[in-house]
């Protein structure tokens, strides 16, 4: 159930199905951005940040927008959000890429009648508790990277000022990701809202004398003015050591089923393209193609998304011939970025957006994604955990999915005792018409709408399952947990799908 | 007899986490610990935990043994009476010692068995031996009784006994080996290697399990879930061996359809121990996940 008008945000069209409005005869504009011609300037180092912000004309009800690269050592949000609040400003639509694990403090925001409204990818910790009691009197918005970079270009998110975390930038504003003691790699998000924010203030800890060279991820000319601060965050939750391979029996042995499917599949070929998180399982996954293409000698395409520092060494060792990275989870990956040629910084609209000429995801063969739990219709959730209360990121979840040939979603069959495989998720967030199989320690179900898949993955005997006899299987283990009870007269939060339709509804958890 | 079981992967009896994951671990077989694992204090929790894991808990094909205590401790009996009426596949009797060991628990299995309404006989012994007196009588032993389906080897226990260090190298347990394979081998029972202690050095454990299999052992014991692959890569048959046994097994189904007694594969005669190795190498092919297309039953 979604509602076609949504009060305080306006008018939205149901989701009727992945590809309804990429059939070629939908028609997008891309929407003007207004601009007030700066005065000339060698130096655009404001005074100080409330000065910057004051210059740049913020007022009551404007959209403001972050980046969530410096992940959960962020201090930026609360740094910028602070000095607003100080300044008396209300109502603002925040709209950041995402909120992480560093952004606790948005929940008082909205208590204050700071923030009146959020459009973002991720709602975790105290912010989705506050969302999730209907603290926030207007639903939020919840995008994926590609339907939110979408939106930017479409209008629906208008930025007037976006404050861009930078941890290296020179005094006209040419600014990069990885250098510095806050490098963090890719700015494939900032990029993006650098070029369609009305107004852009880079914050830098680390500002160089002029001109930042050789890497610049955003050129002086997006950038309004710039601000310098003794840190933008927590060094040591930002520059996090590359993950290493898990040593957990039971990720390993979803890892495995998981890469079985992806050989089963045939798409392990030369040439072939792959997305994989950096979860453990998906890690693992990574190790058993990495194993497979020293084998075997294939070499592979390129690899998308997240990047970790696993898919930097496949790299360096050549295993493939490009990373298209929007953004980094840890910082080993800075040092490539900077050095290696084929590690490619790629905004989020080339990643992912819907309505462009053709985003990356479109080329990518194989994903693998993790989840919360999904239903038998094999549908996904990724925002809502078991007891209803938002947590998590939609991410580029329902974009990878649809964009790749062959999208595969793990999971261990039951967490801390709740099954994972449900009768109807919560809250849909990827469609089961682009999911092809759910693998998990105890088997893999296919969806039966790839019966090719099933062919290929019988023919290599590989463990399948129904998803009905799945659901059993783990349920005589852990039996059936009591429905979350919710207030469905009062949403706290919207699903858009990727193409700007909604796709569910969040309630207040009763 | 069950699939090959190239592995068997301890669990400590009371670990619940563990215990409801096991049948995911990879392993061939899994053997509940309320041995050696278990602490004097916790046996009681443990036997009942292991006995209402195996009564509740669905484990698939994988075969499911359970260590007990010892003969010679107060445990013995209690462990008996819970655990048989919980129906693992097979009890494993540690520091098994002479034939009358396997002979007393077999009265009491049998016993339990008739009481419970289980099948008689249908719970097999797996008899451990790690003093050098049950090596020496490693035969008499495999052969006292029709439940005993395997033996095994404990390297650490039985090092401690002939008053030898255990080694990496495993010199000081090689007679010991080569004497339990080849009771077992006389008695027509299995027969498994002992632990590789060391869990983060892979590579040597692939030379010992490379080893062990060299020399005839039907499986390996294993301490960690990372050792499951690396033992069941050492019993993964070479690609030749394989497709001579497959021609082997193919001439015998054809022998057997056209009632032919005598006949030769590779210009070579062909008996009944041909066969019979030719099919475990085989099902060892099949359960490593090798294309054995055209044998496979």
């Amino acid at each position: 159930m979604v509602p076609d008008n949504v009060p305080g945000w306006g008018n939205f069209s149901p989701y009727n199905g992945p590809a309804s409005r990429l059939d070629g005869s939908f028609d997008t504009v891309t929407a003007p951005i207004p601009h007030k011609v700066n005065v000339p300037s060698r130096n655009k180092v404001a005074p100080s940040l409330q000065e910057a912000i004051e210059s740049a004309g913020l007022c009551n009800g404007m959209t403001i927008s972050f980046h969530h690269h410096l992940r959960n050592g962020d201090a930026v949000l609360q740094m910028v959000m602070d000095t607003i609040q100080k300044m008396g400003i209300q109502d603002l639509t925040l709209a950041p890429s995402s909120l992480t694990g560093a952004h606790d403090c948005v929940a008082d925001y909205i208590r204050n009648g700071t923030v009146r409204r959020i459009s973002t990818s991720g709602v975790r910790g105290e912010v989705g508790k506050a969302l999730s009691r209907g603290e926030l009197e207007i639903p939020a918005i919840i995008r994926s990277h590609g339907g939110r970079a979408r939106a930017v270009e479409e209008g629906s998110i208008s930025v007037d000022i976006a404050f861009l975390a930078a941890p290296a930038c020179d005094t006209a504003g040419n600014l990069n990701g990885s250098e510095g003691k806050s490098a963090c790699g890719s700015l494939g998000y900032a990029i993006h809202e650098a070029r369609h924010a009305k107004h852009v203030i880079a914050i830098t800890d680390n500002l160089v004398n002029y001109p930042l060279h050789p890497h610049i991820s955003i050129a002086q000319f997006y950038v309004d003015q710039v601000v310098k601060v003794d840190s933008l965050g927590d060094p040591s939750k930002i520059a996090t050591g590359a993950a290493r391979l898990t040593k957990d029996p039971l990720q390993l042995r979803i890892a495995q089923n998981a890469f079985n499917l992806i050989k089963a599949s045939e798409l392990l070929a030369s040439g072939c393209s792959f997305q994989v998180g950096v979860g453990a399982i998906s890690i693992a996954v990574a190790s058993d193609v990495r194993d497979y293409m020293r084998g075997t000698g294939i070499k592979g395409g390129f690899c998308v998304g997240g990047i970790g520092g696993f898919m930097t060494s496949m790299l360096e060792e050549g295993l493939f011939e490009a990373l298209f990275d929007t953004q980094s989870f840890d910082s080993s990956v800075t040092d490539s970025m900077l050095r290696n040629p084929g590690h490619v910084e790629m905004d989020v609209s080339w990643y992912a957006n819907p309505f462009n000429k053709g985003c990356l995801v479109n080329n990518l063969d194989v994903v693998v994604l993790s989840a919360l739990d999904v239903d038998l219709d094999f549908n996904v959730n990724v925002l809502t955990g078991h007891d209803g209360v938002l947590r998590g990121a939609s991410g580029g979840h329902s974009d990878t999915a649809f964009g790749s040939k062959l999208c595969i979603v793990v999971l261990p069959s039951y967490r801390e005792g709740v099954p994972s495989i449900v009768e109807k998720v919560q809250t849909v967030v990827t469609p089961g018409e682009t999911v092809d199989a759910v693998v998990t320690e105890r088997g893999i179900a296919i969806n039966p709408r790839r019966e090719d898949l099933l062919d290929l993955a019988k023919r290599s005997r590989l463990p399948l399952k129904d998803m009905d006899d799945l659901k059993r299987e783990i349920e005589s283990v852990t039996g059936i947990p009591d429905p979350v009870e919710f207030d469905h007269d009062h949403p706290v939060a919207l699903v858009e799908y990727r193409d700007g339709t909604l796709i569910d509804t969040i309630y207040r958890v009763k | 007899m069950s699939n090959p079981m190239r592995s068997m992967l301890y669990i400590p009896g009371n670990n619940p986490g563990m215990i409801q994951q096991c049948a995911f671990y990879g392993a061939d077989s899994i053997l509940l610990d309320i041995e050696d694992a278990i602490a004097v204090s916790e046996k009681d929790a443990a036997r009942n935990l292991v006995s209402h894991a195996l009564s509740t808990l669905d484990f698939g094909d994988v075969y499911m043994t359970v260590r007990i205590n010892g003969a010679d401790t107060e445990f013995f009996e209690r462990d008996l009476e819970k655990i048989v009426p919980s129906k693992p596949d097979a009890i494993r009797l540690p520091k098994t010692q002479s034939p009358e060991d396997v002979i007393q628990a077999d009265e009491i299995i049998t016993r339990l068995e008739r009481e419970n309404g289980i099948e008689e006989g249908s719970i097999s012994i797996h008899a451990m031996l790690e003093t050098a007196r049950g090596v020496v009588q490693a035969y008499e032993i495999a052969s006292s009784s029709p439940r005993v389906e395997a033996l095994t080897l404990g390297g650490h226990d039985l090092a401690a006994d002939i008053g030898l260090t255990r080694t990496k190298e495993g010199m000081e347990i090689l007679y010991a080996r080569s004497a339990v394979v080849m009771a077992a081998k006389a008695a027509g029972v299995m027969v498994f290697d002992t632990v590789y202690i060391d869990i983060n050095d892979l590579e040597g454990l692939l030379r010992e399990a490379t080893m062990i299999v060299g020399m005839g052992f039907t499986g390996k014991a294993a301490i960690h879930p990372s050792q499951i692959p690396v033992i069941h890569e050492a019993f993964k048959p070479e690609a030749k061996d394989l497709k001579k046994a497959m021609r082997v097994v193919r001439a015998a189904k054809e022998a057997d359809k056209k009632g032919i007694g005598v006949y030769t594969v590779d210009g070579r005669m062909v008996d009944g121990p041909i066969v019979t190795q030719a099919r475990r190498i085989v099902g060892l092919a099949r359960i490593s996940g090798m294309d054995i297309e055209g044998v496979d039953e």
